[in-house]
């Protein structure tokens, strides 16, 4: 395809001064935020799910601003699947090795043998590491599915960027 | 094949559907899981979990095998998402 090198400079994402401060300004207070809504899971509306959409929603922000590939300096793709595996395989592996300990599947306090604590005390923390895995497991997931949508797969530049290669050639 | 697909999914939901008649009545007091289940959640979560949001023991405790499938699910959907839509150029 050919395009005019108007339409090519048209294409080139610019740098917006107050849009980049700002966004650079708000991320680490929104994951902050985030990770305060999961840890605070237990005393307080929220856990992983919405911890984990909202610091998922820290990095696309982030992507939206600064371009795909710069998210991906902070976060690389590679880091992005192990994590959503990690996040999925810690909540299936606790409750696993819940029913291998001789309690039932899920049974948090069967962790006890590993941690002699009160097992009352092993079903909060139980509820606590799953929620770790569902907030790593969302986020990853949140982060690669805005990934894929917004590069149609290719994972070079966001959402009107249809090839950055194609621009750079024709420039 | 979209017909076929679209018949599926229509008879899926009038089934679905169909099994929201034996719910128990909206708000009502006297129905089972008001009457079981709800009162031991709320006078027992506290004591049975040291969690004191009762939303969170539900959740990740009494009801944990179904966060587990909400977490699988989004998983699922991100894989597939992934599955269909990655295309790297040097592959």
């Amino acid at each position: 395809m050919r395009i005019s090198v108007q339409e090519a400079r048209d294409r080139i994402p610019h740098h917006d001064i107050i849009l980049e401060t700002t966004v650079r300004l708000m991320v680490p207070f929104i994951q902050l935020y985030g990770l305060y809504v999961i840890v605070h899971g237990h005393y307080s509306p929220g856990g992983g799910f919405q911890g984990g959409v909202i610091l998922g929603a820290s990095v696309i922000l982030f992507a939206l601003a600064f371009g795909l590939p710069a998210s991906q300096e902070y976060l690389s793709e590679g880091t992005n699947i192990l994590m959503a595996n990690a996040g999925a395989l810690i909540f299936t592996g606790i409750a696993v090795l819940c029913a291998l300990l001789g309690g039932m599947f899920l049974d948090y306090s069967a962790l006890v043998k590993i941690l002699p604590i009160d097992p009352i005390s092993w079903r909060s923390h139980g509820i606590f590491l799953v929620e770790v895995g569902v907030g790593m497991g969302v986020m990853m997931i949140m982060i690669s599915i805005y990934w894929d949508m917004a590069s149609a797969g290719h994972l070079d530049e966001g959402l009107h960027m249809a090839s950055a290669s194609q621009t750079d050639k024709v420039l | 094949m979209k017909s076929l697909a679209l018949l599926a999914t229509l008879v899926t939901g009038a089934l679905l559907l169909y099994g929201t008649a034996d719910f128990a009545a909206w708000g009502d007091p006297q129905s089972p899981p008001n009457r079981n289940i709800s009162v031991h959640y709320v006078e027992q979560a506290v004591k049975e979990t040291h969690v004191p949001n009762i939303v969170t023991a539900v959740l990740g405790d009494y009801r944990g095998y179904d966060t587990m499938f909400e977490l699988v699910v989004i998983y699922s959907a991100g894989m597939a998402v992934m599955g269909i839509l990655r295309r790297r150029e040097d592959q």
